[in-house]
């Protein structure tokens, strides 16, 4: 019969609007800026920063060693390096990024300059909605903006923060052992100088009697 | 740009002998039409309704793709591959790392290369199942068929994100591997868009197969001969509606498709109608391989330890890597001076090379049914133009 193809294909139409009112399935749009779909926790968009602690100045993770502006493909991260330095994350005294600007007009969401980055401290944001009628100077994203705290990091990528910032404590702890086993080291060498210096003085007064004591300490 | 002088420029009119008395007409089709899937002018001419000669004229989406390549890191030209075409983002990452893989002598483990197989093949399913609804939206049936495929594509590019973190740009595969491991639970996700997949054929099935005026709109239109699509070297489903059996996956054996127990339909007349179901038997057994990579799928690393990131310099040499992306065989070509960027870097594009025989298959059609046979030939500007 000649229709029943376009009849067969007229119950299927009507089966999905139909089913609409009685199945979730079946009704697969939502009222977008009304209602949001939930966030995907691996979702990306733009690069942000994270600084540690309260000061998103002396917080900041980044020591502006520029690879990410090397690396990053379209060429869109602009950096300039402090000319002094502050202690990073893990105490030791680095540089830090005057300028640390990223053109989002240009960006293209790659995730490269996170993959490159070896101290942890560019990551990938998820806000969107960023529409703006300043197309040059409101795409151009300065350090101020781009600093978030290490605390937002961990509400939109939890898995990876952790991961993240187990790896810090991590660092944190070998770096205080590292000290710790620096300072042994010293007393052990300072103790160990102290009975050398005992045992030679001793053995130079044995020697030459006429040395006065502590004589061979230099 | 004046469409006129550049039509004449191409087309000389008086060449072409009238059927009639009828007069020839010239017409732009494109390049704003929302038929020819991005920005693709077709001029041709016309007597009444019937087409007497087409000249496609292309390169309105040119980014300099190849050159650009040439000054980025291996790994920086990653990304931009995503954006050649950008409905299968994942088999164009795919065929760049073979390619660079070949080039360094990169091994790729196995749970890698599975899950390049799973990725691949949703690639697969996304978009065949667009090409598809736009098909419909060619012939006319607006709306409808193109929101059903795109609810299903719309599950597949969730999956995407789950894994990737982006719905279509997914810059996904590195060399060696893959980015990062499945997260908790995509597996399981994945496995149920996997199992719920032929339901939507089935439907779509239902709602088109055996309509009357797709019937008439596809069968014996924009015939495709077996000897023509050999000499063109066409690829891909194309190819194979016209019944020339070549699928790289089954030909080269490339990563771990011989694993896998899928077969290759075949068409018997290359009309639109044969390209069309060739799709549709294709997401079946894209199915049947994804429920076979999804049982085996061992644990283990995803990428080669000994890759770097950062300062990768492959010897000097050349490498071309190819695979059966879903519109047909995508391949890289890259030549190494041991310099951190390629030499030279060349896409193999299926799209525009399967384009080629575009005004073989219209010559003698009717206007509308151009748009439908451009439609079946599955092209995306951005990997035609690059
Ligand atoms: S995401 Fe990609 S394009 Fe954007 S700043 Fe990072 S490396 Fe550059
Ligand atoms: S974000 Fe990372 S890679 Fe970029 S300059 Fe800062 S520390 Fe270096």
């Amino acid at each position: 019969m000649v229709g029943k193809g376009i009849i067969k294909g007229m119950v299927e139409t009507a089966r999905n609007f139909l089913g609409s009112y009685v199945s979730k399935q079946r009704l697969t749009t939502i009222q977008y800026p009304e209602e949001r779909a939930p966030q995907i926790e691996a979702a990306r968009n733009f690069p942000f920063l994270v600084f540690d602690g309260t000061d998103a100045e002396q917080g900041l993770r980044c020591v502006a060693c520029q690879i990410c502006e090397k690396e990053c493909p379209p060429k869109c991260i602009f950096i300039e390096k402090s000319k002094d330095k502050k202690p990073d994350a893990t105490g030791k005294m680095q540089f830090y990024p005057a300028t640390f600007n990223i053109d989002i007009s240009v960006c293209m969401s790659c995730q490269i300059c996170v993959e490159v980055c070896p101290f942890d401290s560019i990551k990938m944001d998820v806000v969107y909605d960023l529409s703006n009628n300043d197309r040059f100077a409101g795409l151009l994203l300065h350090k101020q903006q781009l600093a978030k705290s290490n605390e937002y990091y961990n509400t939109i990528h939890p898995t990876e923060a952790a991961a993240v910032d187990a790896h810090f404590a991590e660092e944190r702890a070998k770096a205080a052992a590292r000290v710790k086993a620096a300072a042994e080291a010293k007393l052990a060498a300072e103790a160990k100088a102290a009975t050398d210096a005992k045992a030679k003085s001793e053995t130079t007064l044995a020697d030459t009697q006429a040395q006065p004591v502590g004589g061979g300490t230099r | 740009m004046s469409d006129a002088t550049n039509l004449t420029a191409q087309i000389d009119i008086n060449t072409i002998p009238a059927l009639g008395k009828e007069q020839l007409l010239e017409l732009a089709m494109g390049p704003q039409h929302p038929s020819t899937h991005g920005v693709f002018r077709m001029n041709v001419v016309l007597d009444g309704e019937r087409v007497m000669k087409l000249k496609p004229v292309f390169g309105y989406l040119h980014r300099n793709h190849e050159k650009i390549a040439e000054s980025e890191t291996y790994l920086g030209s990653m990304p931009y591959t995503d954006r050649l075409d950008y409905i299968c983002s994942i088999t164009n990452n795919w065929a760049y790392a073979i390619a660079v893989e070949k080039l360094a002598g990169i091994e790729v483990p196995e749970r890698a290369e599975y899950l390049r197989v799973i990725t691949g093949e949703l690639t697969r399913l996304q978009n065949h199942a667009c090409l598809l609804g736009f098909l419909m939206q060619d012939m006319g049936a607006s709306g409808t068929p193109l929101m059903y495929a795109f609810r299903e594509r719309e599950k597949i590019m969730d999956l995407f994100e789950g894994l990737t973190g982006a719905r279509m740009m997914c810059n996904y595969l590195r060399f060696g591997g893959c980015r990062v491991d499945t997260p908790a639970g995509w597996m399981d996700a994945a496995r149920k868009v996997v199992a719920e997949f032929p339901r939507f054929l089935d439907e779509y099935e239902n709602l088109l197969v055996g309509n009357e005026i797709l019937m008439d709109r596809t069968q014996e239109v924009g015939i495709l001969s077996k000897e023509l699509a050999i000499n063109a070297g066409i690829s891909g489903p194309m190819a194979r509606a016209s019944g020339v059996d070549y699928d790289i996956r089954k030909v080269d054996h490339y990563s771990i498709y011989d694993r896998f127990n899928f077969r290759i339909p075949l068409g018997e007349r290359g009309d639109v109608y044969d390209r069309y179901m060739i799709r549709f038997l294709e997401m079946r057994e894209s199915i049947k391989i994804l429920e076979q990579a999804m049982r085996d799928i061992p644990d283990g690393p995803i990428v080669d330890p000994k890759t770097k990131i950062r300062g990768f310099r492959p010897k000097p040499g050349e490498a071309y890597g190819r695979i059966e992306s879903p519109k047909g065989e995508l391949g890289f070509y890259l030549v190494s001076d041991g310099a951190l960027n390629p030499y030279r870097y060349r896409v193999r594009p299926p799209s525009l090379i399967n384009l080629t025989v575009l005004e073989d298959l219209c010559i003698g059609q009717n206007v509308a049914d151009v748009v439908v046979i451009l439609g079946s030939i599955d092209i995306v500007l951005g990997e035609v133009d690059r």
